[in-house]
């Protein structure tokens, strides 16, 4: 396999409304990322095409609008899809093509709109069993929640643990300009929001975004001419589990759905490429695709970056905070921009920004090396990178 | 030229007559006929799969042992639903994933007969633990929804 790194990103602002059509805010992204890159489209060789379900936006199989909007004409092309992992499944796409040695050049990009409907967990909803599943209005919001009910009871933890995270990630988003929500609030302020699926309440579920992302990837040759700042691809890990949630919560398969610990072999095999034995001390920032606030308490220790049912009480100590010892998402995170098809891949953007140094008023000094993860599905699916300015 | 953004209303309203396959139609025949509940036995591991499924996922054989299972279990892990969204039933509901007694995996459904004035005080209530047995509708149509879970105590 060759070396990978990232030489460009590319983000739009993330709103819910949004007045660009689909494919010109896919075009928008590819576009900053080439500038960011100093290249040509002619430069690039192959596309990954970021697209989880396109009932988001309204319309059946996107991606087919979009080939010119990222300069595919004449080029391989193909589409990812993991639900919400996709962001994380293609930017892994990407880094195979490279890897591989087929192409030098790999354009990873894609968009979520969000605001063209209001009925996003209804459309959630129908990715349930219809059999078995669907007629319960399941959706992402009570996903989450079964998952907190679970952790909750292991770990005895409180709604106020999860109400920090959204603080934090809301309070860090301040930093980003393209982050949807932020802002300074207060415990009350988050306790006190709507209750939607217990113990869920509105400040720890992410809003509906739109939005575009694109990521430029190269072989080391070419990198090396490309950028000064190359952002090395160090590990990839992907793990798969079932869509039942009722065969993940009763000890019945590998992974605890209250824990998210189907992350964790993903994880290790990341580390192992990119040899990393001690995440907690060896990674200095992790930009987490945790929709939900307990997922990042659940992700913090499925990732190994703490030990298992600590990850509340380091929160408590300012441990995953900007100045604590593995500031969490100084991005805002999913949790305040979650443009589904894209928030996996704009970890990484975001990663590959605090490698670089050029992530402005979110910079973490002393950068070398980052993790990101993606979920998707029934939180069934997931991707997880590591990332260094190091080769 | 005008700056007045146009915008295009449309919907999709597709109709699907599903197929509920050779196991499930099993299952809900059982369920609407004579109320019992119905689980199919991995032939190598012999995990009871709740609700049933055709093949075990863990052993990748076929799963086509069937044994009854519940009427009575225990709550996994639950939800209190107090929002509405588009296309569910009116809050407030609550949800729990049950292991029936007898079988390894827990299935979903609402929990009935509850009072939701106090939303703290219910989730301790129903919290993971709490036992739990199935009421069946009287006019059952096949469906999932042919049954609920009740509080035992």
């Amino acid at each position: 396999m060759r070396n990978v790194a990232i030489v460009g990103t590319g983000q739009t602002p993330y709103t819910t409304a949004v007045n660009l059509t689909y494919e010109e805010l896919v075009y928008t992204a590819a576009r900053k990322a080439l500038e960011d890159a100093g290249l040509n489209i002619g430069d690039i060789e192959a596309i990954v095409f970021s697209l989880a379900p396109t009932s988001l936006l309204g319309i059946d199989a996107a991606e087919r609008w979009c080939i010119g909007a990222v300069g595919g004409i004449n080029k391989p092309f193909m589409r990812i899809n993991t639900g919400g992992a996709t962001g994380g499944s293609a930017a892994q796409a990407g880094f195979f093509n490279v890897a591989s040695g087929l192409f030098d050049t790999v354009l990873v990009v894609g968009a979520e709109k969000q605001g063209d409907t209001a009925d996003t967990q209804l459309i959630l909803n129908r990715i349930m069993s219809v059999r078995y599943e669907l007629p319960f209005g399941l959706n992402a919001i009570s996903m989450a929640a079964f998952a907190a009910v679970r952790y909750m009871k292991k770990y005895n933890v409180k709604q106020e643990h999860f109400a920090l995270v959204a603080i934090r990630d809301r309070r860090n988003a301040l930093n980003n300009p393209y982050a949807h929500l932020k802002g300074n609030y207060t415990m009350e302020r988050v306790m006190s929001s709507r209750m939607l699926c217990w113990p869920m309440k509105l400040f720890d579920c992410p809003p509906r975004s739109s939005g575009a992302c694109a990521v430029i990837m190269a072989s080391e040759e070419k990198a090396k001419q490309i950028t000064k700042t190359p952002v090395w691809i160090k590990g990839v890990g992907a793990r798969s589990t079932t869509y039942w949630i009722g065969d993940q919560i009763s000890g019945a398969l590998f992974n605890e759905y209250g824990e998210w610990d189907a992350i964790t072999p993903a994880a290790q095999s990341a580390y192992k490429q990119a040899g990393i034995t001690k995440p907690h001390d060896e990674i200095q920032v992790a930009e987490l695709y945790c929709p939900f606030s307990v997922n990042e308490v659940q992700a913090t220790e499925a990732l190994g970056l703490c030990e298992k049912g600590q990850s509340s009480a380091l929160e408590e100590k300012g441990h995953w905070d900007m100045s604590g010892h593995l500031p969490v998402n100084p991005s805002g995170g999913a949790l305040c921009s979650n443009p589904i098809a894209i928030t996996g891949l704009a970890r990484v953007a975001e990663a590959a920004l605090q490698l670089t140094g050029k992530a402005e008023k979110r910079q973490v000094d002393g950068c070398r090396t980052a993790v990101t993860n993606s979920p998707g599905g029934t939180f069934q699916f997931h991707a997880v990178m590591v990332l260094s300015n190091k080769l | 030229m005008s700056e007045e953004l146009v915008t295009i209303h449309d919907r999709w309203d597709i109709p699907y007559d599903y197929s509920a396959g050779v196991c499930a139609s099993k299952f809900f025949v059982e369920l609407r006929d004579h109320k019992r509940l119905m689980a199919t036995k991995c032939s190598k591991c012999g995990r009871v799969l709740m609700p049933p499924r055709s093949f075990c996922e863990r052993c990748f054989v076929k799963a086509e042992e069937w044994v009854e299972v519940g009427p009575e279990g225990t709550i996994e892990t639950f939800t209190i639903v107090l929002e509405k969204f588009a296309g569910n039933p009116d809050p407030p509901f609550a949800l729990a994933y049950v292991k029936l007694d007898g079988a390894d995996t827990a299935m979903l459904n609402y929990v009935r007969g509850l009072d939701f004035s106090d939303v703290a005080r219910l989730a301790y209530r129903i919290r993971i633990g709490t036992r739990v047995k199935v009421v069946y509708k009287d006019k059952r149509e096949g469906k999932i929804t042919d049954f609920e879970y009740e509080l035992l105590s």
